[in-house]
């Protein structure tokens, strides 16, 4: 095993990126995912890759979608400001079935729709894998491109500003992933006049004398494999579900400060689970449901209005007492997090909604440095 | 010298010479109108491809327009990209793929009106990659409306009374934009509304081939094509109404060459 090192999740994931063997990176600044894209630019050259500055998320998104389809494990990344210009491209790889991996390190969690509803057109679907730590986003990141080579999808890792930011010792470690069917699909140019000719299309059409199934045949396909994916890839963790009466559901690192408070809840005697969806795409309703089949009340920490709620109520068809005990949280401290994102205040919200008292609402953070 | 051997059949029975057609061609049909350029500029490209022996080693790139359908009739590995974005798929694909000839097939309106960004910087970051433009002054595929590339006085779905530059702007010369910038190799213009033009077309279209190969940059080569669809004139007429209106804005021949002649042979 290799030795323990203290990075930041940015460095950590670019390094997990390379021995992963990510080939092609194309970025565009912005906070968070800035030092990415600069790691990237220092790193991947030395290790046989190519690390490009776009002049635009379009321009990075459609280069790493160039250097997968020739058979490169390539990606992109940015943070949901940049993936909302990419939102064309990564619903244009879901249809053309190019295997992509898009960093997203978002700067607080009000992409999560924009991560698992997808802001391109037609039938598809992201898979979303969102960290708690640095160390799940080191294992993420293989994850990342396995997920993608093994479907040919994009994928999105939904990263935040903690994450990218802070230190954390980690050896990298290189978890042990299922083989892989070789890529005998990438455009390597060597099938020109053989008839053989190789076609990557949104429209499924094929080629003259065998014009494949057509978009109608093509998309259906497309939509199974989805299905498919749904079935296969859901992640979750949980912990204290067994007798819970509340369970509180959170993911990133939200995820991981609501698992510490019910931690401590539960040394006081409270019957509190947590359950934490890994997968945003496909989110684990099944699992979900049997989590919460003994509770009474389901309560969802997310730094954002009520997102992943609605998943949540999809998933238990009303038969809880679902409560937000989150909200827009966003402050200028260079973390973005906002003051939500506190140990104490998630505590004092489960427990008011428990007693059934008000939320205390927190100050807002104003422009501060903004202005 | 070759002389034709008389004593014994000849190996192929004869064929007129509008039956040739390049090997890479899976399929004579087409679906593009009568009259169209598109197809011959096309079939010009798949052409030097053979003779470059680069049949086993290129990727096509193919933008939005009416030369997309041609996906399915070329025998070359392709992908059709998002509208404009063809030179930074290509980009992608160069970069992981160097030794492979990357290619991109794009319309006047995928290039100069939505891929204007794409085209100037890759050119700029000099990859070596073959941008061929194919220029009817319109999108053909939507029904013959302006593009970036419309000239002054060109009547199209939405300039009824012909592009009024004080209304709707200037013609953008991507060609000439090019040219002038550092990290193309090089830059021509053709056209393929006679014989004479095809031949030319056909001697520029290796060297936007042999340029990017030899590692000198990027090379733009456009062609002007008829759209008498798009132009509302009689398929017969395409070639006259071409060079009267396209013509006289965008001049025929090479813009830019950074190499020698002696370059022209293969790699
Ligand atoms: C993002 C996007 N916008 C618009 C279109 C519609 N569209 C399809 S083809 C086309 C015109 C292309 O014009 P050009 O590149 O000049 O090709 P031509 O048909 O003239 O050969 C347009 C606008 C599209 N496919 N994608
Ligand atoms: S509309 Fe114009 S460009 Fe399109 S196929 Fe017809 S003639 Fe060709
Ligand atoms: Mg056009």
């Amino acid at each position: 095993m290799s030795k323990m090192r203290l990075l930041d999740g940015s460095e950590a994931i670019a390094e997990a990126a390379i021995m992963a063997g990510m080939k092609f990176y194309a970025g565009y600044p912005i906070a968070p995912a800035t030092e990415l894209l600069e790691y990237f630019a220092a790193k991947l050259p030395t290790a046989g890759g190519v690390c490009i500055n776009a002049d635009t998320e379009i321009e990075a998104v459609n280069m790493a979608l160039g250097a997968a389809q020739v058979g490169a494990r390539a990606a992109t990344g940015s943070c949901g400001q940049g993936l909302a210009l990419k939102q064309e491209a990564i619903a244009e790889a879901a249809l053309n079935e190019t295997p992509l991996v898009v960093f997203n390190m978002a700067r607080n969690q009000q992409d999560y729709f924009q991560a698992t509803r997808g802001g391109g057109w037609g039938d598809y679907h992201t898979v979303t894998l969102a960290p708690k730590d640095l160390h799940e986003a080191v294992e993420h990141t293989h994850l990342a491109f396995h997920i993608a080579d093994k479907y040919r999808v994009p994928v999105i890792f939904m990263g935040d500003n903690l994450i990218a930011r802070t230190q954390m010792g980690t050896s990298l470690p290189v978890p042990e992933l299922d083989p892989l069917p070789p890529k005998d699909w990438a455009l390597d140019g060597k099938m020109g006049g053989t008839g053989k000719s190789r076609w990557i299309w949104t429209f499924g059409g094929g080629k003259a004398g065998n014009p494949g199934l057509g978009p109608d045949g093509y998309w259906r396909q497309i939509a199974e494999k989805f299905e498919h994916i749904a079935r296969q890839e859901m992640r979750h963790e949980q912990g204290f579900c067994e007798d819970a009466e509340t369970v509180v559901v959170a993911f990133g690192s939200g995820g991981k400060y609501v698992e510490y408070v019910v931690r401590e809840l539960r040394e006081e005697g409270y019957k509190v689970g947590y359950f934490r969806p890994i997968t945003l795409w496909p989110f684990p309703g099944p699992a979900l449901e049997a989590a919460t089949r003994n509770a009474r009340n389901i309560f969802v920490f997310e730094l954002n209005a009520g997102q992943m709620i609605q998943d949540v109520m999809l998933s238990v068809e009303g038969r809880h007492r679902i409560k937000s005990i989150g909200g827009v949280s966003f402050d200028d401290s260079g973390l973005n997090i906002g003051p939500m994102m506190d140990a104490r205040i998630i505590r004092e919200r489960i427990l008011a909604q428990l007693n059934g008292e008000p939320i205390r609402q927190l100050p807002i953070s104003g422009m501060g440095a903004y202005l | 010298m070759n002389v034709i051997d008389t004593s014994r059949p000849p190996e192929r029975a004869a064929a007129k010479v509008a039956d040739f057609k390049p090997s890479l061609l899976l399929s004579e049909n087409h679906h593009l109108c009568p009259g169209c350029g598109e197809p011959v500029a096309i079939r010009l490209i798949l052409e030097v491809i053979q003779e470059l022996n680069l049949t086993q080693n290129n990727v096509c790139i193919l933008g939005h327009g009416c030369y997309g359908s041609f996906i399915m009739q070329m025998d070359v590995d392709s992908t059709l990209c998002l509208h404009g974005r063809g030179p930074a798929v290509a980009t992608g694909m160069k970069r992981m793929r160097p030794d492979v000839a990357i290619w991109t097939l794009q319309g006047d309106g995928d290039m100069a009106s939505e891929g204007l960004a794409e085209i100037m910087h890759t050119a700029a970051r000099g990859e070596n990659i073959t941008c061929f433009m194919l220029n009817n002054g319109v999108f053909g595929d939507t029904g013959g409306q302006m593009t970036a590339a419309s000239v002054v006085g060109q009547r199209t779905k939405n300039t009824i009374e012909g592009r009024d530059a004080a209304y709707h702007g200037n013609p953008i010369k991507v060609a000439e934009i090019l040219a002038n910038m550092d990290g193309t190799a090089y830059v021509a213009r053709g056209s393929v509304h006679n014989a004479a033009s095809i031949n030319a077309t056909r001697k520029l279209i290796r060297k936007a081939f042999l340029r990017p190969m030899h590692g000198h940059g990027l090379a733009l080569m456009e062609i002007l094509t008829m759209c008498p669809t798009g132009w509302f004139v009689p398929p017969g007429q395409g070639a006259e109404y071409m060079m009267e209106s396209l013509g006289k804005v965008y001049g025929l021949g090479e813009l830019k060459d950074v190499a020698s002649e002696t370059e022209t042979v293969n790699p």
